[in-house]
């Protein structure tokens, strides 16, 4: 799929790949399979569960005008998001990598937080303090606010990589800034938007707290009334095997704008970091811009948990128990990114140095399962785990099992733009130099991968901490984390007393978050 | 790039050391996990409840009930309909012996699956016969009542229906909570006594009179105090809650008990069922008869204003009425588990969703 005008791609190292059958050590795509089949157990489930009432029921329950209308609304809801973040997540990362926006060290940070704010906590501050934002806008306020440093992260990491040497070149051949800008800087960070792009598209279709409590109808919030007030599990299977088609497409979708476009730099010539664009006078209306995006998505809200987390105070706070359900929380955050990242790594290797189908289909699995709401996934690992391993049912390996399941797919992406950056044709000449394809994989693709296994990491781990009903179906019995307890509370009280967790959670979550930004930044 | 594969030794061993640090923790960490939770998995005896009913609450009885039996009891807290969905995925291999459920609806869908078992007669006696299963798989434990919770000072004359409701002096004045368990229970008891037409008619009629939408029902009460609106439909002990938490004299809002069998005083029940799967059974059956202990009725009705359904419980709150006086609507409780039906006409008559 390499686009004709490209001129990035005529680099011997994208060339070179194409006539190679097998770029990759064995052990690195066994393990990238297994990553895939992993991904597709909860298809497996729905399968099962979708059928065990025939096919008829299938088809009555998909051929419904209502059905219809879901994917309408569901699809409006995730397109408006997406578009929403990418403006957002596009133009900040512009303003902060590219021009000398006054305070853009603090903003770098302060576009990234937001992620650490659970969508159920964003809704419910913001609908407890505006209650005429509950419907689709309220859903898409907080759904983008939480989801566009998903765009935001890896755009600004490749506006970082942009080698000026070649706007140069672009301009002293006679092309103008504007056409150096949308031919040259666009191209290069259009597979890092497109990807984000995709991460916010399935989020939005996955998400369940901010429709809920934004009293959205999307397919998360028929799916969950399936389950919950139907107690009709086949009728939640197919629905979400419609979901999974939805997400088919938009998996495609990123495929096909992405294009082939990458940019790995080989040879000689020191690379020049890009210039900021000085702005004159119109920097402080841009501060001010960007202080309003991040006083929406990060301050409003954290402003709204503090003033419970202040009423609480009053009341009294267990210190004692938040403490426990924070060590319990980091603890299986921590398992959690250990395990989606290795099978996430492999599978990113796998999609960025071989580009047969097989290979590329292996790691599209398991994105498209990112567009499952966590019960789905919660309730497909309780269905074959009970059945197939009871032992370990409602023990922590199979929670583990089951958040690698859910998040595997954020770590593989930023894995794999780090992969792709880095040049093939070194990992072929130490080849070639005697090292075998696994050595290569240990010495030279996993130290240059190293960013973006990193990030993957972090943006794993915080997810962890926030996820919510795949925990409380699977968590070994008696095990609190700080989103059950938080859970706990407020399904009982106000948020005041459920506030010490969440201004807990957010704090944690907030550090591999903040991570994040320096992760990029020191590449 | 040169400089990366300059220093690729020293990345490569960090990277190495830090891949076996965290293929070893993952290790250790899952081995840790698996041991750690086998040694307080079901002992003989020990006793493992699905509840619905949150820990906050019931945390303290069950401890009550382990002083008293020596059953140790493993509680999974969930929201009930995801624990009734979760039971009936899990099938016969649950773990559970007890599903202790918030209301009667998910109890009736587990009951449906086929996933209880029959209690005996002498606990189903206990209760009045409407507060529990018509096939005797569960039993209700504790009332609730739906009300008109009013502004004492503002209304004089609180509506004594649900449909006065329809009033247009009440337009714009009455607080519901729409995604709340009970107020959705409310009309799926709503669409079993008057039919799917005669419940749309009403709700129409009722959106129509443009109801103010809150979170919770507390919030409905917040609502009535800061004078937003002057009828909030919610629960009953919303207003124990608020007066204690705020001294009587500080809460002027009154419960209006509505009766002649009119929907909108229906009762609905939290209520037990023992899983056909329990390898537990006795224990399991000592748990429910515990739950409708004097102990335990007197529990329920201090701490949460609860209506006991066992006879010989005094209610903390004296202006509480009894449960046989209150002439609630006639209604087969498990029917109250189609709601998911109960949502979609919410949904198409806008009082739902948005």
């Amino acid at each position: 799929m390499m686009t004709k005008e490209a001129v990035l791609d005529q680099t011997p190292g994208v060339r070179r790949r194409a006539s190679m059958p097998l770029g990759v050590s064995p052990v690195v795509a066994i393990v990238a399979v297994l990553a895939a089949a992993i991904a597709a157990l909860p298809l497996l489930y729905l399968l099962i569960q979708a059928s065990s009432r025939g096919l008829d029921t299938v088809v009555e329950e998909i051929w419904q005008r209502r059905t219809f209308d879901l994917v309408l609304r569901s699809l409006s809801l995730a397109f408006v998001v997406t578009a929403l973040s990418l403006v957002v997540g596009v133009c900040s990362a512009f303003f902060i990598v590219r021009t000398n926006l006054p305070g853009y060290r603090i903003f770098a940070v302060a576009l990234v937080l937001p992620l650490a704010m659970p969508s159920y906590v964003a809704a419910y501050a913001w609908i407890s303090w505006v209650p005429s934002l509950a419907g689709f806008w309220g859903a898409v306020l907080v759904l983008t606010s939480i989801s566009f440093p998903f765009v935001f992260l890896p755009v600004a990491a490749s506006l970082r990589r942009i080698d000026a040497r070649q706007e140069d070149v672009a301009r002293s051949l006679g092309l103008t800034s504007r056409h150096v800008a949308f031919r040259l800087t666009l191209r290069q960070i259009r597979p890092a938007a497109t990807a984000g792009a995709l991460m916010v598209g399935l989020y939005a279709l996955s998400d369940f707290g901010a429709v809920a409590t934004m009293r959205f109808e999307s397919f998360t919030w028929v799916i969950f009334g399936a389950y919950r007030a139907g107690f009709n599990p086949t009728r939640a299977a197919i629905l979400s095997l419609a979901l999974v088609a939805i997400s088919i497409i938009f998996v495609w979708l990123e495929l096909v704008v992405r294009g082939d476009g990458r940019a790995a730099k080989v040879g000689a010539g020191v690379s020049r970091a890009p210039n900021r664009l000085k702005l004159g006078p119109s920097r402080f209306p841009a501060a001010a811009l960007l202080s309003v995006v991040v006083v929406v998505t990060l301050a409003i809200p954290f402003v709204l948990v503090l003033r419970w987390f202040f009423e609480a105070a009053d009341s009294g706070i267990d210190s004692g128990e938040i403490f426990g359900a924070m060590r319990q929380t980091v603890f299986v955050s921590f398992l959690a990114t250990v395990g989606a990242v290795f099978f996430a790594v492999p599978a990113a290797v796998l999609a960025a140095r071989v580009k047969a189908r097989w290979a590329q289909s292996t790691e599209r699995t398991v994105f498209v399962i990112h567009a499952l709401p966590g019960i789905v996934i919660g309730l497909a690992v309780v269905y074959l785990g009970i059945r197939l391993v009871p032992s370990m049912y409602q023990r922590l390996p199979m929670l583990i099992f089951a958040y690698v399941v859910l998040f595997m797919s954020l770590a593989v992406g930023s894995v794999r733009a780090s992969v792709e950056i880095s040049p093939v044709a070194l990992e072929d000449s130490a080849q070639s130099l005697g090292l075998s394809r696994f050595a290569v994989f240990r010495k030279m693709t996993l130290p240059l991968a190293r960013p973006g296994i990193m990030a993957g990491a972090a943006l794993v781990f915080l997810t962890v901490m926030k996820e919510l009903p795949a925990t409380i179906l699977l968590r070994p019995t008696g095990m609190d984390t700080l989103a059950t307890e938080l859970w706990n509370r407020t399904s009982v009280a106000d948020y005041a007393a459920a506030s010490p967790y969440a201004l807990v959670l957010i704090l944690v979550a907030a550090v591999p978050a903040a991570l994040l930004t320096f992760t990029r930044e020191t590449r | 790039m040169k400089i990366a594969v300059n220093e690729a030794p020293s990345i490569r061993s960090r990277r190495g050391r830090l891949l076996i640090v965290a293929t070893v923790a993952l290790a250790l960490g899952l081995i840790a996990g698996a041991c750690g939770s086998s040694s307080t998995s079901n002992e003989e005896g020990s006793l493992t409840v699905y509840s619905g009913r949150s820990e906050s609450l019931v945390a303290s009885l069950y401890e009550m009930f382990t002083a008293e039996t020596g059953i140790a009891i493993e509680a999974r807290y969930g929201d009930s309909g995801e624990l009734g969905a979760q039971i009936i995925t899990e099938g016969s291999a649950s773990p559970a012996d007890v599903f202790f459920s918030q209301d009667a609806g998910a109890l009736g869908a587990v009951s449906a699956a086929g996933r209880f078992s029959e209690l005996p007669s002498s606990i189903l006696d206990q209760v009045p016969s409407q507060f529990s299963a018509t096939n005797g798989t569960w039993v209700g434990v504790s009332g609730r009542v739906r009300v008109i919770a009013y502004d004492n000072v503002k209304v004089t004359n609180p509506p004594t229906s649900i449909d006065d409701l329809l009033d247009p002096k009440w337009k714009g004045q009455i607080g519901y909570a729409p995604t709340n368990a009970s107020w959705q229970s409310f009309v799926t008891g709503l669409r079993v006594l008057r039919g799917e037409d005669g419940a749309e008619q009403w709700l129409r009629a009722f959106a129509a009179n443009q109801p103010k939408a809150y979170e919770k029902n507390g919030a409905v009460l917040d609502g009535i105090a800061k004078g937003e609106v002057q009828l909030g439909l919610v629960n009953h002990y919303y207003l124990n809650e608020r007066i204690k938490a705020k001294g009587a004299e500080n809460v002027k809002i009154s419960n209006q008990y509505i009766g002649n069998g009119d929907p909108g005083g229906l009762v609905n029940v939290a209520g037990v069922g023992i899983l056909s799967s329990s390898k537990h059974k006795t224990s399991a059956q000592k748990f429910v008869e515990f739950l409708l202990s004097p102990t335990a009725q007197q529990y329920f009705a201090d701490k949460t204003f609860e209506f006991a359904l066992v006879s010989g419980v005094t209610a903390s709150d004296p202006t509480q009425p009894t449960l046989a006086s209150l002439q609630s609507p006639a209604i087969d409780l498990s029917d109250l588990a189609s709601l998911e039906q109960t949502q979609e006409l919410l949904q198409k008559v806008g009082l739902l969703t948005k």
